[in-house]
């Protein structure tokens, strides 16, 4: 019954999606016959939204009380499972995760339908029907192609449960977080078309676009936070960030994200980079495609995989051409009609963010060539790998000067300013780079990056405090502190990259039980090792006691895993955080005279990645809150202010005069 | 300057930009085209002694020898073809290091002709096999695929 519920309001939601984009396009031409019909496309956008949520939650509860004959839950579940993973794995599979997408998906055209109101009716009407024409792309695929609510012709006696791997309260939180951002770039991407459509690329718009790329952006940085934290611990080989084609893609939105958040923010008070932004819209959301494609079609793993269910590839495929091709078709025909913004001269904030604009959309450019050439090369049977030695120096050159220009661009104004003006903030920043520099040069022999990253994570976190300089604390705005933190968030996360890179100290060792390593000023006693059972697996795992200095041993369990349903074996690494970095250790085999093998690395200052990223984030809700705020406060005003005057009018009984803006 | 040209200069500025990142990606990418070695390949053209290069090949049945050090093993890697490469690497065995497996060694030649690994991939699990490794005769998933075990 419960699969049977789920189908129908899938195939409900559809209809609406249908309706939606009728109601949209009816609704461009208003005062025309059947304007009548153009009132349904809210209602329908809002209760598509319920219905799609409605269908995660059966699948939810299908997945919580393991309903066997569905083939889905058969395939990826196991009733032995502890119950927050039999959740979890809802959408640890391709159909689950493409539901969830939907649900999201519905949910923020939902909301964007029911809580909007500052947009004129046409670009209202058109923004509902490109959502409702994405909505519709999505639905069929998931109809079509991959019904996460199919039966079994006969009941499963047991399922076959999941990657162990994805047992983990990282895979609680990460997927979902980067749907919602991916997503959250569809309603930017849907309003940039909305706005191109009915020729109404203003200011206002921009603030209507921009909480919902703040929101997707903030979004996307937790999901990519903590996927690179997951990635870190679960993987037990000590790296954060492995160039991999899975987290490119969740990077190429971010990085297309990033560049939007800022364009229309000079959208919104400047009036400036209209077609641009528009153009950025597009690009964001082709990223969020097209990392859904990568991840999902399998193409990834290998172009085998691929050709075993050529179906799904290419349906994703099939949508991410429509949509982009028809995009940018649309965005040929109307760029013209745009007419140019406000100008600005060249060293003004204007110029600092077209700048970084481009920085970031080069820096994607280097990332979706590495992740795709392996692709293109495999095609003539040419096997390449694409790593680091790639990734990081070619992303350096146009990173560091985006991060000096980082530095500079919020101490200057709007429109045109002088250098000589922030004379002094300038010789700061460049002062304290090459104090850096100089001092990690006479400390050791360091590679040019980290030492380069190091010097500038420092001037950063300096620099991105200066724009208070001369202000009354007090009156800064939200917004302000936001990008304040956002931008002291990126310096504590590149601190954290350069520190682990340049400092990083590891022992390897063979070690029979009762012996100690030293690793910097850390002893590491190895009391013993020991069989263990959890629910569904087995593991041996080793009493670790770690001490730094003179202080309390601290005792630790590096596991290695074996699980049994399916059967895989996994490293658990047991970490020690300090504030000024981690410890962090792996247990592997006994070798044949009953030595165990044992990693241990310190990282200083390693945990500055991940807060990072959490300060970036926060700066964007700070961000929201504040833009939300004040937009709440102008409504109220403007609706006191009409009471006050029909008040008056009623009193006076002459028609008062309309306030100005 | 009028908005019009503005506007052009901005445009051109960003496609000069793009179109660097792009030179710059496709000349660092025709380097990295020589990054991977399979065992054959590395016999016929050895890479310089210490450049970072990667090799795939399968592990040759009883060559897993683990040294005295209690951390350090060797091995010899094989392709399709007759040729060997062997190999020495201190660390952790990844999980389902065996022998007859795929497997996909980051690290350099020294000047022995033995592969120093720095990093071992090996398969995750009974349906990943290194994208590398694809098509390398003995490795398919299928032949993983039943070790799956039910509880009753």
């Amino acid at each position: 019954m419960i699969a049977e519920l789920g189908l129908a309001a899938l195939w409900l939601a559809t209809a609406l999606a249908v309706l939606q984009i009728v109601s949209g396009v009816l609704g461009l031409r208003a005062g025309e016959k059947g304007a009548a019909l153009a009132i349904y496309a809210r209602p329908a956008a809002v209760v598509q939204a319920f219905l799609a949520v409605l269908a995660f939650f059966l699948l939810l509860w299908a997945f919580a009380i393991t309903d066997l004959s569905i083939k889905l839950v058969a395939t990826n579940s196991h009733s032995m499972k502890p119950m927050l993973y039999k959740l979890t794995g809802t959408w640890g599979n391709h159909e689950g995760s493409m539901l969830l997408w939907v649900a999201v998906l519905a949910l923020s055209g939902g909301l964007l339908a029911g809580l909007e109101r500052r947009l004129p009716h046409k670009t209202m009407s058109a923004t509902l029907a490109v959502q409702g024409f994405v909505a519709l792309g999505f639905y069929a695929f998931l109809l079509l192609s991959s019904n996460p609510f199919e039966r079994l012709p006969i009941p499963a006696v047991e399922g076959t449960g999941l990657n162990p791997l994805l047992q983990d309260i990282g895979l609680a939180i990460h997927p979902p977080t980067l749907y919602v951002g991916y997503v959250g770039l569809s309603v930017a991407f849907s309003l940039a078309m909305g706005a191109l459509i009915a020729k109404q690329v203003t200011p206002d718009f921009a603030k209507v676009m921009r909480p919902w790329v703040l929101f997707a952006w903030v979004f996307l940085t937790l999901g990519i936070t903590a996927g690179s934290y997951w990635a870190y611990y679960e993987l037990g080989w000590g790296g954060w960030w492995f160039w991999d084609p899975v987290e490119n893609s969740s990077l190429m939105p971010w990085l297309a994200a990033t560049a939007l958040l800022h364009s229309v923010s000079v959208l919104a008070a400047r009036d400036a980079l209209r077609t641009w932004t528009i153009m950025l819209g597009v690009l964001a959301f082709s990223m969020s495609m097209l990392g859904t494609f990568l991840v999902r079609s399998g193409v990834l793993t290998s172009v085998h995989a691929f050709a075993v269910d050529p179906e799904r590839g290419s349906f994703i495929l099939l949508l991410l051409g429509l949509y982009i091709g028809g995009a940018l078709a649309i965005f040929a025909v109307r760029a013209g009609s745009i007419t140019e913004g406000k100008r600005f001269s060249v060293t003004s904030r204007e110029s600092a963010l077209v700048f970084n604009n481009v920085m970031l959309s080069a820096i994607l450019a280097i990332v979706l060539l590495g992740t795709l050439y392996p692709l293109l090369t495999e095609a003539f049977d040419v096997r390449v790998s694409v790593g680091p030695p790639y990734f990081n120096p070619a992303g350096a050159i146009f990173a560091i000067p985006m991060f000096i220009v980082m530095g500079v661009g919020p101490l200057l104004r709007w429109k045109q300013d002088k250098p000589a003006r922030i004379q002094f903030e300038l010789s700061l920043i460049a002062a304290v780079a090459i104090a850096v520099v100089s001092v990690v040069a006479i400390l050791g022999d360091y590679s040019i990056l980290a030492v380069l990253g190091l010097a500038l994570s420092v001037a950063l976190g300096i620099a991105a405090f200066l724009p208070l300089r001369g202000r009354k604390i007090g009156r800064v705005p939200l917004a302000t502190w936001g990008m304040i933190m956002a931008h002291f968030g990126v310096a504590v996360s590149l601190f954290g990259m350069a520190s682990e890179s340049a400092f990083t100290e590891e022992r390897l060792a063979a070690v029979t039980p009762g012996s100690t390593e030293q690793l910097g000023d850390w002893n590491i006693e190895l009391m013993g090792v020991d069989p263990v059972a959890g629910p569904n697996w087995t593991a041996v795992e080793a009493r670790l006691a770690v001490s730094r200095g003179d202080e309390e041993p601290t005792i630790i369990n590096p596991q290695a895993r074996n699980f049994w349903a399916p059967a895989q074996a996994t490293s658990e690494s047991a970490l020690v955080t300090r504030w000024d970095g981690q410890l962090y250790a792996v247990i592997g085999e006994q070798s044949e005279d009953g030595r165990w093998q044992l990693r241990v690395w310190w990282k200083p200052f390693v945990t500055f990645i991940w807060y990072g990223g959490l300060l970036i984030s926060l700066g964007g809700v700070l961000s929201i809150v504040g833009r939300v705020r004040l937009d709440l406060k102008r409504r109220s005003a403007v609706r006191k202010g009409k009471a006050r005057r029909d008040d008056k009018a009623a009193l006076s009984g002459a028609p008062q005069p309309e306030p100005a803006e | 300057m009028k908005a019009k040209h503005q506007r052009l200069v901005l445009v051109i500025l960003a496609l000069v930009a793009i179109v660097a990142a792009g030179l710059i990606a496709t000349w660092t990418l025709r380097n990295q085209a020589n990054y991977f070695y399979l065992p054959e390949q590395m016999a016929a053209e050895p890479p310089a002694v210490g450049q970072a290069v990667r090799l795939g090949g399968m592990v040759q049945a009883g060559s897993i020898t683990p040294q005295p050090d209690g951390i350090t093993v060797k091995f010899v890697v094989t392709g399709n073809e007759a040729s060997t490469v062997p190999v020495r690497y201190s660390g952790i065995l990844p999980d389902l290091f065996v022998e007859g497996s795929g497997v996909v060694a980051d690290g350099s030649l020294d000047a022995d002709g033995v592969f120093q690994a720095t990093n071992l991939l090996a398969k995750h699990d009974e349906n990943y096999v290194p994208r590398e490794l694809e098509g390398l005769e003995a490795h398919q998933p299928s032949d993983y695929a039943d070790t799956t075990i039910g509880i009753d």
